[in-house]
């Protein structure tokens, strides 16, 4: 009865939040004195796994599953949890992730927890740790059911390495055409950006822009810092940028390790939804807005001198620091 | 086309978040209520469904009594029948068997849910509502169009857009970008007094069975004061990110 985790790949690489969730299925597995089981669908390096504590990997290759399929993709980890006979099953929550998770929850009758921040708090009755009200609040749940079904948000947990030998086997789920009747006819995604779900540093701009033609230097700023563009709702609401963009409670949620807010006031959603980032810098000309009482750092000054200044300090530090 | 709509009474964004009864319950003095926003995206979309394809409308919530204005604002928006499932809303596997039992008993084709309610931000309901009625599901939709029993649902991926077709009957995880801000209906004097009239059915709960338990709250730890750094002196602000939180 090992922890089960799914490993999320995209062209077949994995990212920093599946080995986030491979650290996480380590510190549960620890606790429970067993052994971690991977899954990963159509993936390249499942031997990298070791390096968190996975001991073993059951590798999926199959065309069929070469286009993500919620469905499907549940249906190939349940199976594999019913093998492993996993009680404590682990999932991260990327958006796809947050699309498997529900149906996998019903499939294997185990209670769900999403945006788990912390190990369990105890194991007997399980407890988990998770952040609720738009972050406002933790909320600590009990998963009452047989199996457990965690799902461990990004950038809180954290990479622990344990290096283990990773043993890979092929495993393959057999799957029905239940499975396959939602269909993916097309995917628009940009290849060449950094996207605020991956982002180590997120760069995100306010009204205080004036307008969508002011946005050379938010860019310039974020391609400096390797950063993903954001903005505020009244700026998506506006049309200046695209909703994709729009960060806070009813637009994406940020756990970046720096967010810069350039030219917000912060409404009290915008916080909320920006509120799991580590640092936060704010750089606006009205000292009472209220982003100067939620951020680490701040500046205030007109933005139109300060960021193409930051600019400039931040090129020096690179060129410096390469 | 029958459209089910799942609404959640959450408080208002706004609100001040506290806890009573020793932190496990969430404290309602003073907060308003509202209909979960990423419900009331799909609501307006349903009622674009309404108005040019001649769906009717319902909306479910499951909760106690003190929930029926947000029920009866839906109705005043447009929706046709409100439903209230009488129990406590526990957790996300209950709610889902709740409605899904409902979305069954009606028959309906289309149930929208929105991806995650703005109080315990489970995102669960939608998915667990799917899978229970074996039903079509789509998240975090941005997009939706149905022509007799085929839906194009555009979705919202980490860093894109992916379109998806399925055929009814479907549910879906709505957000916004179903409609645009702008698209949202603010009921007008004639809406609220026919809402008065519209039924709103209060319906038994088929079971109380649970998979998780919420056992209490905690608020984040307050924040340290600010560093102020002065805006010629930029090489400051560089330098803290650097050696002091270690971001850059």
């Amino acid at each position: 009865m090992s922890v089960l985790v799914y490993i999320e790949s995209e062209n077949g690489k994995f990212k920093k939040a599946s080995y986030e969730a491979a650290s996480y299925a380590k510190g549960v597995a620890d606790q429970l004195g067993t052994s971690v089981t991977a899954i990963s669908i159509n993936a390249e390096d499942n031997a990298s796994l070791g390096t968190y504590g996975v001991a073993k990997v059951l590798n999926v290759s199959s065309d069929k599953l070469a286009k993500f399929n919620a469905e499907a993709y549940a249906d190939a980890i349940a199976q594999a949890a019913k093998n492993e006979d996993a009680k404590v099953v682990v999932i991260g929550q990327t958006a796809n992730d947050k699309y498997i998770a529900p149906i996998l929850a019903v499939d294997l009758e185990a209670g769900y927890a999403s945006n788990v921040v912390e190990l369990p708090t105890s194991t007997e009755p399980f407890q988990v740790k998770r952040t609720a009200f738009t972050n406002k609040a933790f909320n600590f749940t009990n998963i009452t059911t047989d199996v457990k079904l965690i799902g461990v948000s990004k950038n809180a947990y954290g990479l622990k390495e344990d290096n283990t030998e990773a043993t890979i086997e092929d495993f393959s789920p057999s799957l029905a055409e239940g499975d396959f009747t939602v269909n993916v006819q097309s995917v628009d995604k940009a290849t060449d950006k950094v996207t605020i779900a991956d982002a180590e540093i997120v760069v995100s701009g306010g009204r205080g822009l004036k307008g969508p033609e002011n946005w050379g230097m938010i860019e310039e700023l974020a391609e400096v810092l390797g950063a993903a563009t954001a903005c505020s709702k009244p700026v998506s609401d506006m049309g200046w940028r695209p909703h994709g963009e729009h960060v806070g409670q009813t637009g994406k949620p940020v756990a970046s390790n720096l967010y810069i807010a350039v030219g917000i006031s912060g409404a009290i959603q915008h916080l909320a939804g920006i509120s799991a980032s580590k640092t936060k810098v704010v750089i606006n000309n009205d000292p009472e807005a209220p982003f100067f009482k939620a951020a680490d750092y701040g500046v205030v000054g007109d933005a139109f001198e300060v960021v193409p200044k930051l600019i400039e300090k931040l090129k020096e530090f690179k060129a410096n620091n390469a | 086309m029958k459209i089910l709509v799942c609404i959640s009474h959450v408080p208002d964004t706004t609100s001040k978040i506290n806890f009573t009864d020793g932190d496990t319950k969430f404290d309602t003095n003073g907060v308003q209520f509202v209909i979960n926003p990423n419900d009331e995206f799909g609501l307006t979309r349903a009622m674009w469904f309404k108005e040019k394809q001649g769906a009717s409308v319902d909306v479910v919530n499951v909760g106690g009594a003190e929930t029926e204005p947000t029920l009866r604002k839906a109705l005043a928006i447009g929706a046709d029948n409100a439903i209230r499932v009488n129990t406590e809303a526990k957790d996300g596997f209950q709610v889902a068997k709740e409605l899904a039992k409902v979305a069954k008993d009606g028959a309906y084709d289309l149930i929208i849910a929105g991806r995650e309610s703005i109080d315990y931000n489970g995102g669960m309901v939608p998915g667990m509502m799917a899978k229970i009625l074996e039903a079509n599901f789509v998240n975090t939709c941005v997009s939706l169009e149905v022509e007799g029993d085929k839906a194009t649902a555009i979705r919202e991926i980490d860093g894109g857009k992916e379109t998806l077709t399925a055929s009814l009957p479907l549910v879906i995880g709505g957000q916004k970008g179903l409609v645009e801000e702008s698209d949202l209906k603010i009921p007008n004097m004639r809406g609220i007094m026919m809402a008065r009239k519209k039924p709103l059915n209060v319906v038994e709960p088929a079971s109380a069975h649970t998979y998780t338990s919420s056992e209490k709250f905690e608020k984040p730890a307050p924040k340290g004061d600010i560093k102020l750094v002065a805006e010629d002196n930029l090489d400051e602000l560089v330098d803290l990110l650097h050696n002091e939180a270690k971001v850059i």
